[in-house]
């Protein structure tokens, strides 16, 4: 029961969050610090995703050449940047993680 | 063709290329609800309630390790309020449109579908006179479906490999290759760049705070630094 309870306040909550400057457009001014603040919203909550999946694989720090999804997040990393391609650099990700595990990385 | 199905149909297929990445990580999720003791149904009912991946994942990982309903939902939140800035950047774009389409399109803006659709309402006719209504929020609607539907076999078909899928095949890791994706292209003025290096290196060095708080604190650091540095320059 506490389950559902939390889901469905999950899903209300990420709703209203879709939904508040779209229903609240023209009707109230969005104070700029939150303006500004929410552009560096994206950034920081994906990097703090991606960073420790990149650099504690399996939970332990690793910054060495042995770390097969740091090299290949960096990789993809590059492609995203110069592509902007979403396929390419999920594709490449994978290839150069998979190439390196065959290697025995 | 009439305009809103042309739109409809060119807005399913700008999604495509997209799904690429959106399929395995459904199926993920999948998985690993399952993995977590979640009910299968209720595994399936979050990816139509919540509808937002990455918060479905880090739920689903909270709820294995048995933490209180009140920190699942507060991480759920941080992790979706950058949609906040989706919903604004949208807004002006369906100023005209009546309550329910915009109800309807807020259930369906997700990174994917607000990635495409923005691109469409930018790159053409910058309209937004409500006297010359246009088609556009259809693209908006087909971009937002085909997801949508994606979402939702995906994450049946997850719950029904179950186990099957092996660990050693890595589609976790697509997971992260996404938001690469996403964050990486827009990371091309100092205060963004900085807000993502100082929020991933927090959420390293605090990872080992239970409940995920290392992110929640991790998103508010660079958060603050961005406006830090932008405020310098």
């Amino acid at each position: 029961m506490n389950l559902w309870l939390t889901m469905i306040a999950i899903g209300l909550a990420t709703f209203a969050i879709r939904l508040s400057f779209i229903y609240l457009f023209g009707k109230v001014e969005m104070p700029d610090l939150v303006k500004k603040a929410l552009r560096y919203v994206p950034p920081a909550v994906l990097s703090a995703i991606v960073f420790p999946e990149l650099l504690l694989p399996g939970g332990h720090f690793d910054l060495s050449f042995g770390n097969g999804r740091l090299i290949a997040g960096v990789l993809a990393a590059a492609v995203a940047w110069r592509t902007k391609s979403v396929v390419l650099t999920i594709v490449t990700g994978m290839a150069v993680l998979y190439i390196l595990m065959a290697l025995g990385l | 063709m009439s305009a809103p199905r042309r739109e409809l149909i060119s807005g399913f297929k700008a999604e495509l290329p997209l799904l690429i990445g959106v399929i395995p990580f459904g199926m993920i999720y999948g998985v690993l609800a399952l993995a977590a003791g979640m009910p299968a149904g209720a595994a399936q009912a979050m990816s139509t309630i919540v509808f937002a991946g990455s918060s479905q994942f880090i739920s689903t990982q909270l709820y294995g390790i048995a933490a209180p309903g009140l920190v699942i939902f507060i991480t759920a939140v941080v992790v979706n309020l950058r949609h906040a800035l989706y919903s604004a950047s949208v807004a002006p774009y369906l100023k005209c449109l009546n309550s329910r389409w915009k109800w309807l399109l807020a259930y369906l803006l997700t990174d994917e579908a607000y990635a495409v659709a923005i691109t469409h309402y930018q790159q053409t006719e910058d309209n937004l006179d409500c006297d010359r209504p246009d088609a556009r929020h259809w693209f908006f609607l087909g971009a937002g479906l085909a997801l949508w539907a994606t979402w939702q076999l995906s994450t049946a078909v997850g719950i029904f490999l179950g186990a099957q899928v092996p660990a050693s095949w890595s589609l976790d890791f697509t997971l992260a290759l996404t938001f690469i994706a996403i964050i990486v292209p827009g990371l091309r003025d100092r205060p963004s760049l900085a807000a993502a290096l100082v929020a991933g290196v927090t959420a390293v060095l605090f990872f080992a705070l239970p409940y995920k708080l290392g992110l929640i604190l991790a998103s508010l650091v660079g958060v603050s630094v961005g406006l830090w540095i932008e405020a310098k320059a």
